[in-house]
């Protein structure tokens, strides 16, 4: 009998020039994950390869990556080893044979057009006693607020505050309010292309009918598909820290209080790796008053990833050790910073996560010196009051 | 008739035999001695032009080479004495090509007024001087020369009194705070300097960057520099000079620049002083280097030394531009990086040896051989191109503790599995690239570059020392990445192909230059 998920390797070694591949290993060298799980990518090219058939069912460590696509930077041959597990993963959820959590923020992102499932009448709640213009009515800047910071409520900070920062920078700017839906950027690397293709399509047209010249998204996720792959013709896309570090550097938002903070900084994947953006975080902590910036020794093109993309926010991966988050904090609180701000939801989810988990907020077991994990936003707004 | 090439230093009353033409070799590394030393030994005047204070290039900077571990400047340094004292070599260093142009004849004896610079009627009209010389005409046998106008940079030393003696160089205020880039910047010189000891000529430069006096106007109450030096070749007044020549042929011999590895951020090149590249190692490892040949970072010596080859070479990147990769193969790492394991196991007989490589290419005489040789001197080859270093522990640890040690995370592709090996010292074979100036040059002389941005020779196979301008022939690593025979076979090619073109021009006319030599050496 054969199984159900037994792949015709040829196409899909054209479809992505896998033939290019010098089998260096860079990839799986530099995979966050391939070192605690039995994901090699590497392998799985030359499998690609030199075999007829793969059978897809035979490698649960396909839902282990985290699309943090460090071996697509790396890649000396441009081969693009990450497309190949978006595209494993395809075939997979074409058979229906996804684990449970990933097959629900799909269904919850098809049905409420977020990953919660949570109704989709409730997406403007964190906004609750704000005044935000609709973005329908015509705006400059439309901010693009995305599933996690709308919907959690440990997220929700961050857009609020970012509200606070464009009124007082005099921004023209609105939100889409409950139209708006998931951007897609999970889905398409979860392998759903048709549901990615769909969102693409509905969030595209209401988009360009809105007729802002800029798009503002606070998390790196929606930033990255929404500036990469919507083709939004004429509209400037910017990750927030863009903007903000724009307002500041014009002198439109003044950040006048003090924060005497010690401050280190992650560069979240799709934020820094792929999109190269490095300067402008750094330069909006910078502006803060009173804040002192230090460097984890992993950081720019070397952060490492929280577990926290591709997927990941919703299914534990084959191996249910510590996500590397526990790592990363632990590398943050080694520089001896009081904070460790990041710039994008899921890591902000993580990495407080994995400071709780080990306690590194609390002083009684860390000998007084604490680790508190913050948006670069609540700093701003700090800053702000 | 005078001689148009006297070289004073070694070889006073000694003339040149004028009634021949001249050539010109731009640079002077191991391929532009060598093309100069074959044509002048042909009997035929030579201009050997270098921009830097002496001769020797590259391989002056090399400690051992590969396979036969001959000391380089032991090989190298009679050839940079040779064009010292060569009576066909007028050596110009410190100097630099700035103009050239195509003339109708290689020896107009004095040119009447307003004589166009053109090859016959029929051939493209000739471009004002400064502009890129002419093609040749119509395929035909071509007479024509070049006139050359070459820029002799001031050193601020007479250099015919200048003895060598250094007195002015442990006198500078500068000294031990100026970068050595002979030594690749892990030693510090004075402001003075000769670049390193067996320089050709042993004559002292001032660095206008550096000199307190010439970069900010003053240098204390008196020039320490001017005192000590009892020859009194300091000379602050000395301006540039510009110096014509004619000449019927002309070798470029460039040679090439390393790739800078800050552009591979994920190896941590700038921020880890335990990360560097090859040539840097060249340097510590040389007996005559800044540290004596004693291989140590941060004055430890490295128990586990990890090689990392193909550092930006071989790679087929879509948006190549500025992002530190090229698509070819640099092939001289492999070997160094042998070389490199060798001299490692040779002075830290304990140390731990690891050497990441994608594929081995041993293609020379020798080379497998020396392979072998190496690898059975417990050199652990590993197959796998490293990902990144980082430190464990951070910078904290480091400091803290001082233990924290670098880490090399890749993945051994013959276990198929990640491994991360530690490592005190990471060398970096590091891509063998064009000059950042290719441009520059390639319009002075009517030059073309190939798609990797190397001088294009004529043709790939057939032509490989020849360019689309006749009478103009490439040398070295200018052309492409050679190790030393290479670039010593393609030196003698050129020479050869440039004797041609001088014996055709000697056969029918003679040989002047509008540069008089006025009793001043380099």
């Amino acid at each position: 009998m054969t199984s159900q998920g037994l792949l015709k390797t040829e196409a899909m070694v054209e479809q992505l020039e896998l033939m290019g591949c010098i089998q260096c290993g860079k990839c799986t060298g530099g995979c966050p994950v391939a070192r605690k799980t039995e994901l090699n990518i590497r392998s799985l090219i030359y499998q690609m390869l030199v075999e007829p058939e793969l059978d897809v069912d035979t490698h649960p460590e396909l839902w282990d990556c985290t699309c943090c696509f460090t071996c697509v930077e790396r890649c000396p041959k441009d081969v693009r080893p990450a497309d190949l597990i978006i595209g494993l993963r395809g075939q997979l959820v074409e058979g229906g044979r996804v684990p449970d959590t990933i097959g629900d923020a799909l269904m919850g992102i098809f049905r409420q057009g977020n990953p919660t499932g949570i109704a989709r009448e409730d997406r403007a709640a964190w906004a609750k006693g704000m005044e935000i213009k609709a973005a329908q009515e015509g705006c400059e800047v439309l901010f693009f607020v995305g599933c996690t910071p709308a919907y959690d409520p440990r997220v929700q900070g961050v857009p609020r505050a970012l509200v606070r920062a464009f009124a007082a920078a005099g921004l023209d700017f609105g939100t889409l309010g409950t139209e708006e839906s998931c951007c897609g950027n999970e889905v398409r690397r979860m392998g759903e292309a048709g549901l990615f293709e769909m969102l693409v399509e509905e969030n595209g047209e209401l988009i360009r009918s809105v007729g802002a010249s800029r798009l503002v998204a606070p998390s790196p996720h929606c930033f990255n598909t929404l500036k990469n792959e919507y083709n939004l013709d004429g509209i400037q896309v910017l990750h927030y820290t863009q903007l903000v570090a724009e307002l500041i550097e014009q002198g439109r938002l003044k950040l006048t209080q003090e924060v005497k903070k010690t401050v280190t900084y992650h560069d979240p994947c799709f934020l820094g790796k792929q999109n190269h953006i490095f300067d402008e975080p750094r330069a909006v902590l910078k502006a803060i008053p009173g804040l002192k910036l230090v460097e984890m020794d992993r950081s720019r093109e070397r952060s490492l990833c929280c577990e926290g993309g591709g997927g990941r926010m919703w299914a534990e991966g084959t191996n249910l050790q510590e996500r590397l988050a526990f790592q990363r904090v632990r590398e943050a609180a080694e520089t001896g910073a009081e904070i460790l701000a990041v710039a994008c939801p899921f890591c902000l989810l993580t990495l407080e996560d994995a400071v709780k988990v080990q306690g590194l907020d609390d002083p009684a077991r860390t000998g007084g010196r604490t680790l508190q994990v913050m948006d670069i936003m609540e700093l701003v707004d700090l800053a702000l009051a | 008739m005078k001689s148009a090439i006297r070289n004073r230093e070694s070889v006073e009353g000694e003339t040149m035999d004028l009634g021949k033409p001249a050539a010109l070799v731009i640079g002077g590394g191991i391929a532009g001695i060598q093309a100069a030393l074959d044509i002048a030994d042909a009997g035929f005047p030579v201009y050997l032009v270098e921009r830097e204070p002496s001769v020797g290039g590259r391989m002056a900077q090399l400690d051992k080479t590969f396979p036969t571990l001959d000391c380089s400047a032991c090989i190298l340094t009679p050839k940079m004495v040779d064009v010292g004292r060569h009576p066909n070599i007028e050596l110009m260093t410190y100097s630099e090509v700035v103009a050239c142009e195509y003339t109708r004849s290689v020896t107009p004896p004095s040119p009447p007024a307003g004589t166009p610079p053109c090859p016959p009627a029929g051939t493209p009209p000739c471009p004002p001087a400064g502009t890129p010389p002419c093609p040749p005409a119509g395929g035909g046998e071509r007479r024509g020369g070049f006139r050359v106008q070459v820029r002799r940079k001031p050193r601020y030393v007479d250099v015919s009194k200048c003895t060598g003696c250094g007195s002015c160089a442990a006198a500078c205020r500068m000294k031990g705070r100026v970068l050595n880039r002979f030594d690749e910047g892990i030693a510090k010189r004075s402001a003075i300097y000769v670049p390193f000891p067996q320089a050709v000529p042993l004559k002292y430069t001032v660095d206008p960057t550096a000199c307190l006096y010439l970069s900010r106007g003053t240098c204390g109450k008196t020039f320490l520099c001017k005192d000590a030096c009892a020859a009194g070749a300091i000379d602050f007044e000395q301006q540039e000079e510009i110096v014509d020549l004619e000449v019927g042929a002309i070798i470029v011999a460039t040679g090439f620049d390393l790739l800078d590895a800050r552009l591979k951020p994920e190896f941590g090149y700038g921020v880890y002083p335990e990360v560097m590249t090859g040539i840097e190692f060249e340097r510590l490892s040389s007996a005559s280097g800044p540290t004596m040949g004693k291989i140590a970072v941060n004055g430890k010596e490295p128990k586990d030394v990890v090689f990392i080859k193909c550092v930006g070479s071989r790679e087929r990147r879509r948006e190549q531009a500025a992002l530190g990769s090229v698509p070819y193969c640099s092939r001289v790492c492999c070997m160094y990086t042998a070389k490199h394991a060798h001299l490692v196991r040779d002075k830290l007989p304990d140390a731990r040896i690891t050497v990441f490589y994608m594929d081995v290419r041993a293609f020379g005489k020798g080379y497998e051989e020396f392979y072998d040789r190496v690898k059975h001197e417990r050199v652990m080859y590993r197959r796998g191109e490293p990902s990144e270093v980082y430190r464990r522990g951070g910078e904290v640890a480091r400091s803290e503790t001082g233990q924290s040690r670098l880490v090399v995370l890749a993945e051994d592709t013959m276990l198929g599995k990640p491994v991360e090996v530690e490592a005190d010292l990471v060398v970096l074979a590091n891509a063998v690239v064009p000059r950042t100036d290719m441009a520059d040059v390639a319009g002075l002389l009517g030059l073309e570059c190939s798609p990797d941005g190397f001088f294009q020779e004529a043709h790939p196979k057939l032509r490989p020392v020849d360019t689309a301008v006749d009478g103009i022939f490439l040398a070295g690593c200018c052309q492409g990445p050679k190790d030393i025979p290479d670039t010593v076979a393609h030196a003698k090619a050129a020479a050869a192909s440039a004797l041609g073109v001088l014996v055709r021009h000697s056969s029918s006319t003679h040989s002047s230059s509008t540069h008089s030599p006025g009793g001043r050496p380099t």
